[in-house]
């Protein structure tokens, strides 16, 4: 999990993780007691609102990388991409 | 000055008995005493808030009006964006980070004439209930600095508690406005979800999450939230619905309303916590409400819903944070390398927990189980709050199960610390608005009434708090007498 997660966890901090995510999962386990037949899975969320898609002023290339970590022209600069194993 | 209320000091600033700057100043200076015991802030901008109020000064003298806030110092949760500021979200990974623009909400807060003072500590990414989960230290509760303020919105509380702002901004996601507005002896609401705009609140679960005031009393909170509230092009969940005029509804009273109690949720409650709560709805049943007992029966799954819908959200969310844009990055011999060790040198404990069990919640072969069931019980209890609110106006029920508990207790338990916001997340899984407003202490701590209304209907849960602060103004109560005399509640 912490792989795809994209976290590197050190063997005491993945033991502990693990414990307590267990407990966690324990907990919410109690989920398994309602009864949810028929039930919809929707989310309350009311509704979306539209706008018209008009051209904006966007915010210059110089404040937006100006938190970049690395930086090469116009381009955030990153490590070379390999395979995973 | 410290005592006043926004809208105390609001006459005072126009008719100019009170200068922007020296009001100001007054701030800063308590700032400055307090926080080497508080730490409620992460950043301070003085020299451009005296600007600021130098400017709002020569508006109000030359008798042009600056708008609602005009001249009122206000702090803002450091998951806010203001430009030029540093936006840490209280992590490692975002000390370096300053937004390029400004959230929705400072932009309302700026044209109404506030000044903002700085940016309030929080639990890392606004994940948990102490801010103890901050990366840079935790805030003291100015009532007792043995304990903790609450969270997510803890710096805020705290910042509105002990006098050193009026008004600041909080972001709740499972009740982290409410909570330590309740441990901290202030008001604070949660608005409906889509009241008030996110843009430029660095998001956490984006289907839970509002940004909403916290203030001395009830009428500054509903000042604030009518200045927050609006419809923003910049998010799309934020709702285009006129804006009530909070405060002129605030008179109203509660006079025939009925108020429903979830009895048996509340089963099991501390004797004191209670009798607080006893003496809280007594006296709204002496300003004309009626009390009607209503069943949640769903409403003690609320909890473990969250804990799996919350991190979901966020695992999703925080994968933005990968080092390549901005923020934090920790090199390594490729791109996957340097953001896993990015992340795992820029997140705390609890952020890193979170996002393992949204992955765990969200994989495949779990995904059933877990998240589709969690967003099930989201419905049922958003349809037990429904049918709730068709019988009765409005909820009560405590903020809070205890008061606030010492630093360091529930650091070790990480269930321990989430269960802190069973009253609180079921407002947010149903899109609810909510208030806080403190009622009696307990065991000499505050406490917080919980009202919870109808989607849109703040302006009810407000004329709620506003009668239960007009028969017992506990918001009065000062805590700083203690922090002076150097003694410890």
């Amino acid at each position: 999990m912490a792989r795809l997660a994209r976290l590197d966890l050190q063997p005491d901090e993945r033991e502990r993780l693990a414990l307590q995510l267990g407990l966690v999962l324990e907990y919410v386990g109690r989920l398994a007691e309602v009864d949810l037949e028929g039930v919809q899975p929707d989310v309350p969320v009311r509704t979306n609102v539209f706008r018209e898609d008009q051209p904006d002023r966007p915010l210059s290339p110089e404040a937006v990388l100006a938190n970049a970590p690395a930086r090469q022209g116009d381009y955030f600069r990153i490590p070379r991409i390999l395979e995973e194993d | 000055m410290h005592r006043l209320a926004a809208h105390q000091l609001l006459p005072r600033l126009r008719d100019r008995q009170l200068r922007a700057r020296d009001l100001l100043e007054q701030a800063l200076g308590r700032i400055g005493r307090l926080e080497p015991t508080l730490h409620a802030f992460l950043h301070l901008q003085a020299d451009q808030a005296r600007a600021q109020a130098d400017r709002i000064d020569a508006e109000l003298d030359a008798g042009r009006d600056p708008g609602p806030l005009a001249g009122l110092p206000v702090a803002l949760k450091d998951n806010l964006c203001l430009q030029g500021m540093p936006t840490t979200c209280g992590s490692r990974i975002l000390e370096s980070f300053v937004p390029p623009y400004d959230a929705t909400v400072v932009r309302r807060l700026q044209a109404a004439g506030a000044i903002v003072v700085g940016k309030t500590n929080l639990d890392e990414f606004a994940m948990g209930s102490s801010t103890e989960n901050s990366a840079f230290g935790p805030t003291r509760n100015p009532w007792d600095p043995g304990r903790v303020p609450g969270g997510s919105s803890g710096g805020s509380a705290v910042a509105v508690a002990a006098g050193m702002v009026p008004l600041a901004l909080g972001s709740d996601t499972g009740g982290s406005i409410r909570q330590p507005a309740a441990f901290c002896g202030v008001c604070g609401l949660k608005p409906t979800y889509g009241r008030v705009s996110r843009h430029g609140l660095v998001a956490f679960a984006s289907s839970l999450d509002q940004v909403g005031p916290l203030a001395r009393d009830v009428r500054d909170c509903a000042l604030l939230l009518g200045v927050l509230a609006g419809h923003d092009p910049l998010d799309s969940t934020c709702e285009d619905r006129p804006v009530p005029d909070y405060p002129a509804l605030l008179e109203r009273g509660v006079e025939g309303l009925r108020l429903g109690i979830p009895r048996a949720f509340l089963q099991g409650l501390e004797p004191e916590m209670a009798t607080s709560f006893e003496e809280a709805t007594e006296a709204l049943v002496g300003c004309g409400a009626r009390l009607v007992d209503v069943d949640l029966p769903h409403l003690e799954y609320a909890l473990p819903a969250y804990y799996i819908l919350a991190p979901a959200e966020a695992s999703s969310n925080l994968a933005r944070f990968d080092g390549v844009r901005y923020g934090l990055r920790v090199s390594g011999p490729d791109v996957a390398a340097m953001m896993r060790r990015t992340r795992a040198a820029g997140f705390g404990a609890e952020v890193k927990r979170r996002i393992v069990l949204g992955t765990y919640t969200l994989s495949a072969g779990y995904h059933e189980a877990y998240y589709s069931r969690a967003q099930k019980v989201r419905s049922v209890v958003s349809r037990d709050f429904q049918e709730a609110l068709a019988r009765v106006d409005l909820l009560v029920l405590p903020t809070t199960p205890i008061p606030a508990f010492p630093l360091g207790e529930k650091t070790a338990d990480p269930l321990d610390m989430y269960l802190s916001d069973v009253y609180t997340v079921g407002v947010n899984l149903a899109g609810l608005p909510g208030l806080s407003v403190p009622m009696a202490p307990v065991r000499g701590l505050p406490a917080g009434l919980q009202v919870i209304g109808r989607a849109w209907d703040e302006g009810r849960l407000l004329a709620c708090g506003q009668a239960l602060q007009s028969v017992r103004p506990y918001h009065l109560a000062q805590p700083q007498a203690a922090l002076f005399d150097g003694g410890m509640a």
